[in-house]
C-alpha cells in the first residue's frame, strides 16, 4: 500500500513520476504495523519505487500521530530538501471487536519541498502535543489493539487537547476559527461534530469518504483526511488537519492553485473497489482463521537473500533490461539478448518496468495451487514496450480475465516464509 | 556433416512395469519389473550390459540422487552407469545416452531405464519443488495443469474458437486415450469416459477440468540396445532400429521475448524438423503410421498435432474431432493410453513411449495391434516428449522404424 500511495503521488506531481522521483531526496515511511522490526521498511519502498539508494530514509512508528509526525518533521526541514512522506497502516481487528467494524487499512503519501508555485498547499502552522493519555495500547508482540472507553477518551481527551491544539494553533497563524474551511479530524461522525464545535468549527467542511469507505487507517488516517480536503479546496482554502494518538499534531495548510490540478488518486483508490461477501474468507486472507490448504502450502519458501540481493533491482525495483543493440526490452535482464535474432552479450542496461502498461498473452485460473484466496490466477503478460514475463494477476476473481486485456503492475506480498518468519515482495500484474 | 543415428543401433530387448498407483511398491519393485521383462525379451545374460543409463527426475521424491538405486537394485556388475535427468524427456535422455554409446563403439550392449516413484509424495498431483533460487523471486507457484492450461486461453483467441467449441475437441482427445487404454492391461486407467464427463468434471486450472489431465503413476520402462549385427547374432529376425533421436530445450525466448504467441511449444518443432531431416522423413503425415506425444494434458496434445505438424495451424481442432488421431483414424495417436490413461511416471515416460512403438512395430501389441496403412502392421513410429512447461521446456522427438532386411 505504502508503495501504491507513493506511486500515485508521484504520478500525480507535476512533470509526473520520473521527474519527481529524480528529485527526491528523503523518504519517510510512517506506520504502527510495518511489516518489519528490524530491517529498513523505508529503505525498501525506496528500492521499490526505484530511486536512489542516496536517499535518506526514515522510519517513524509506535503511535498513530506517525502519520503527521512524519508529515511535520519534513514541513520543518530547513536545508530545501524534497521528501515523499508515506503513512500507511494495516491494523488487524479480532472478529467481533469494534475496532473490527471501524478499522481500514491504507496508504496515503505527500510531496513535501519548498513552495513553488506547483503546490497543492502550503503550511501556514503546526503545533505537536504530547500526552501520555491510554485510549488504545498494542504492546510488542500482540497483534491486537486494546481499547477503552469511548466516552473517557472522547470527554477526558479529546474535547480538550484537540480544541487547546488547534486554539494555541489558529492563533500563532494569526487566523480566526471563522477563517478555517475544511476539518480533517480523524473521528468519528458524532465525535468529530462535538469537537468541532467546541474548536468553534463547527462551519468547516468535514469530508467523510474515507472514513465511510475505507474506515481508520490509523497512522494513514489524517493524511487520508488531508487528502480528502484538497481534493474538496479550492485555491485560497484554509485547511486545519488533525492528527490524534497520545497527544495532538495539527497542522494549518492553505490550498494553493495546484489543487485545480486535482489530486484525484484518493478517489481513484476509493472507487477502484471489490466487495469481498464471505466473511469467513476475510478472516481466512487476514489469518485470523486457520484453515487447511492442502499439503502444497507446505512448500518451503526460504529465500536465498544473497540472490535476492544480487538481484534487488529486478526482485524490488522490477528492472528488465533493454538491449542497446537491438533494443529489445526483455525480463529478467540477461548477459546475452534474449531476442533469437539478436542474442548479443553485455549490451543491456536497466530498464524500469513497474510504470509500464501490459497486455495478457495467456492465461489460468488455477485451482490445484496454493492461493490466499483462491483461484491463483496467472499468465504471460507482455510489456508495451516489448518483453514478456509469466506472473500473478492479483485482485481478480474467477471469469474476470481475458486474452488481450490490458493490465498495469502492482507491488505486492509474494510469498510469507512461516518457517523463518520472513516476508518476500514482487510485482503482480492488475487490471487498470 | 554428421551421418546421424539412423539405423546404426536397434533395440535388443524391451521392458515396462504395470503402470499405475503403485502403493506396495517402491522404484526397485518396478525397475525389477521391466528389467525382468527386457533381459528375457532380449535372450541375454545380465552381465552382457556394459553400460547403463538411469532416468529419474524427481530424485528427491524417491530414488535419491546418482545412479546407485539402479545398480544396487538390479546387482548390475559395477558397469559405467550415469544417472540424468532432462524434465519430462528423462527417459528419452536414458536412451539417447544408451543408443549414443553404442553408436559410438563405447559398448556393445547398454541398457537404458526409467523410473519415477511418485505415489510416495502424499497428495494428488506432481510434489512441489522449488524452481530455482531466483526464479522463486519472481515466478508464479504455478502447476503443471496451470502451465499448459495457458495454452487453451491463447489458442482459442488467436485462431477463433470459442472455448466450448476448444473444450470438446479436448474432451474428445481425453476420451480416445481412455478408449485405447481399455485394450492396455499395463495402463493406470483402463476406464471409458464419455465426452461430456469430461466437460463437467471438476475443474483444475481454467480451462482444463481433471479429466483434461494425465495420470500421476508410478512406473519403470528400460531397452536394451545393441547393433544390428550383434542383435542378428542373437537370433533375431525382425529389429526396431533408431531412425531419430532429437532435443530443442528453450533458450529464453518463450519466457522472455514476445515473438512467441502462447499458443504452441516453440521447440516441439524445431526437434521434428531435426528428426525428420535425421530420419530422412519428408512428409511425416505420410510416412509415420502411429504417434505418441506427451499428452500431460489434454490441450498440449491438440498444439502439439500442428506443432509435429500432422495437422495445419489452427486446425487440429477439426481434423480431432473427424478422428484423424483415434484408433482407427490415418494417424493413430496414443494406442496405449498415452501419457492421461497409461500414466506418466516421469522418469519412465519416454521409454514407455518407444516400448508401445517397439511392440507395435513387431506384432506384438496384443488386442491393441495396429494393422497399418499397408495392412502388414505399422512400420515407422513416433515418440515425443515436452520437458517443463510451456514458457520453458525440453522438446525430444524420436523416430524408430523397421530395419530393412
Amino acid at each position: 500500500m505504502a508503495v501504491e500511495a507513493s506511486r500515485a503521488c508521484l504520478e500525480g506531481a507535476p512533470g509526473g513520476t520520473a521527474s519527481a522521483a529524480a528529485a527526491l531526496d528523503a523518504i519517510a515511511f510512517c506506520s504502527t504495523t510495518a511489516p518489519f522490526a528490524d530491517r529498513d521498511d523505508a529503505v525498501l519502498a525506496s528500492a521499490a519505487l526505484d530511486l536512489p539508494e542516496t536517499v535518506e530514509t526514515q522510519n517513524l512508528g509506535a503511535s498513530l500521530r506517525a502519520g503527521t509526525g512524519g508529515l511535520i518533521s519534513a514541513l520543518h526541514r530547513s536545508d530545501g530538501a524534497r521528501s515523499l512522506v508515506i503513512a500507511s497502516d494495516a491494523r488487524l481487528t479480532l472478529a467481533g471487536s469494534p475496532q473490527e467494524m471501524t478499522y481500514g487499512d491504507g496508504a496515503s503519501a505527500f510531496l513535501v519541498g519548498p513552495k513553488d508555485d506547483t503546490a497543492l498547499a502550503t503550511v501556514l502552522a503546526t503545533r505537536r502535543i504530547g500526552s501520555d493519555f491510554v485510549d488504545h495500547y498494542r504492546m510488542q508482540n500482540h497483534d491486537f489493539d486494546y481499547a477503552l472507553e469511548e466516552r473517557w477518551v472522547r470527554d477526558e481527551s479529546l474535547l480538550q487537547l484537540v480544541p487547546q491544539t488547534t486554539a494555541a494553533l489558529l492563533a500563532a497563524a494569526g487566523c480566526r476559527p471563522g477563517d478555517v474551511r475544511h476539518f480533517a479530524l480523524p473521528a468519528g461522525t458524532a465525535t468529530a461534530k462535538r469537537i468541532a464545535q467546541v474548536c468553534g468549527l463547527e462551519e468547516a467542511r468535514r469530508d467523510e469518504r474515507v472514513l465511510a469507505e475505507c474506515g481508520d487507517a490509523g497512522a494513514a488516517l489524517p493524511l487520508l483526511l488531508l487528502e480528502e480536503a484538497l481534493e474538496a479546496a479550492e485555491p485560497g482554502d484554509l485547511i486545519l488537519a488533525v492528527g490524534i494518538g497520545q497527544g495532538v499534531d495539527a497542522l494549518l495548510l492553505r490550498a494553493e492553485s495546484g489543487v485545480r490540478r486535482g489530486p484525484a488518486a484518493l478517489g481513484r483508490a476509493l472507487a477502484h473497489r471489490r466487495d469481498e461477501p464471505s466473511y469467513v474468507r476475510y478472516l481466512s486472507h487476514r489469518g485470523l482463521l486457520r484453515v487447511d490448504f492442502g499439503m502444497r502450502a507446505e512448500r518451503d519458501q526460504r529465500t536465498a537473500q544473497s540472490v535476492a540481493f544480487r538481484k534487488r533491482g529486478a526482485i524490488t525495483g522490477f528492472q528488465g533490461g533493454r538491449c542497446s543493440r537491438c533494443g529489445t526490452v526483455q525480463f529478467p535482464q540477461a548477459r546475452v539478448c534474449v531476442n533469437p535474432e539478436c542474442r548479443a552479450t553485455d549490451t543491456q542496461s536497466p530498464h524500469r518496468l513497474a510504470d509500464s502498461r501490459g497486455r495478457v498473452k495467456t492465461f489460468t485460473e488455477d485451482w490445484q495451487a496454493y492461493a490466499a484466496r483462491p483461484p491463483y490466477v496467472y499468465g504471460n503478460i507482455e510489456f508495451a514496450e516489448g518483453g514478456n514475463l509469466l506472473m500473478e494477476v492479483t485482485d481478480i476473481d474467477a471469469g474476470e480475465l481475458q486474452v488481450d486485456d490490458a493490465v498495469r503492475f502492482v507491488f505486492r506480498i509474494k510469498d510469507d516464509d512461516r518457517a523463518r518468519g520472513f516476508r518476500r515482495y514482487f510485482w503482480k500484474a492488475t487490471k487498470p | 556433416m554428421a551421418s546421424g543415428i539412423k539405423d546404426k543401433v536397434v533395440i535388443a530387448g524391451m521392458g515396462c512395469s504395470r503402470f499405475g498407483e503403485r502403493w506396495s511398491s517402491g522404484p526397485d519393485d518396478l525397475m525389477i519389473e521391466a528389467f525382468t521383462e527386457a533381459l528375457a525379451d532380449a535372450g541375454i545374460e545380465r552381465d552382457r550390459i556394459e553400460a547403463a543409463w538411469l532416468g529419474v527426475f524427481f530424485d528427491e521424491q524417491s530414488t535419491g540422487k546418482s545412479p546407485l538405486p539402479m545398480s544396487m537394485a538390479l546387482k548390475l556388475p559395477n558397469v559405467p552407469m550415469t544417472r540424468v535427468e532432462n524434465l519430462c524427456a528423462t527417459g528419452t535422455e536414458a536412451l539417447r545416452g544408451a543408443v549414443y554409446a553404442v553408436a559410438a563403439g563405447a559398448c556393445d550392449i547398454a541398457l537404458a531405464m526409467g523410473v519415477e516413484k511418485l505415489k510416495d509424495t502424499g497428495f494428488s498431483g506432481l510434489p512441489e519443488r522449488t524452481k530455482g533460487t531466483f526464479e522463486d523471486l519472481y515466478l508464479p507457484s504455478s502447476t503443471a495443469p496451470g502451465a499448459f492450461a495457458q495454452l487453451a486461453s491463447a489458442y482459442a483467441a488467436r485462431y477463433g474458437y470459442s472455448m466450448p467449441e476448444l473444450k470438446k475437441a479436448m474432451a474428445h482427445i481425453s476420451c480416445k486415450s481412455h478408449e485405447n487404454a481399455t485394450r492396455n492391461p499395463k495402463a493406470h486407467l483402463r476406464n471409458r469416459i464419455t465426452e461430456q464427463q469430461v466437460l463437467d468434471a471438476q475443474a483444475i486450472s481454467y480451462p482444463l477440468g481433471v479429466l483434461d489431465c494425465c495420470g500421476v503413476s508410478d512406473g519403470a520402462a528400460c531397452a536394451i540396445v545393441t547393433t544390428p549385427a550383434i542383435a542378428r547374432s542373437l537370433g533375431k529376425r525382425d529389429l526396431v532400429s533408431i531412425q531419430a533421436l532429437q532435443l530443442a530445450p528453450s533458450n529464453g525466448v518463450e519466457m522472455g521475448h514476445q515473438s512467441w504467441d502462447g499458443t504452441h511449444t516453440l521447440t516441439t518443432p524445431i526437434a521434428a524438423a531435426r528428426a525428420y531431416a535425421e530420419a530422412g522423413i519428408r512428409d511425416p503425415r505420410s510416412a509415420i503410421d502411429l504417434i505418441e506425444v506427451h499428452d500431460c494434458f489434454s490441450i498440449t496434445e491438440l498444439v502439439l498435432m500442428e506443432d509435429l505438424g500432422f495437422s495445419d495451424l489452427g486446425k487440429a481442432p477439426h481434423d480431432v474431432m473427424e478422428g484423424r488421431y483415434d484408433r482407427d483414424g490415418a494417424i493413430p495417436c496414443q494406442i496405449d493410453g498415452g501419457l492421461k490413461c497409461f500414466g506418466h511416471p516421469i522418469g519412465a515416460t519416454g521409454l514407455r513411449m518407444a516400448y508401445e512403438i517397439y511392440l507395435q512395430l513387431l506384432g506384438r501389441a496384443g488386442d491393441r495391434q495396429l494393422r497399418g496403412r499397408s495392412g502388414r502392421g505399422p512400420s515407422i513410429g513416433l515418440t515425443h516428449n515436452l520437458g517443463g512447461i510451456p514458457n520453458r521446456n525440453v522438446a525430444s522427438v524420436s523416430i524408430l522404424g523397421l530395419l530393412a532386411a
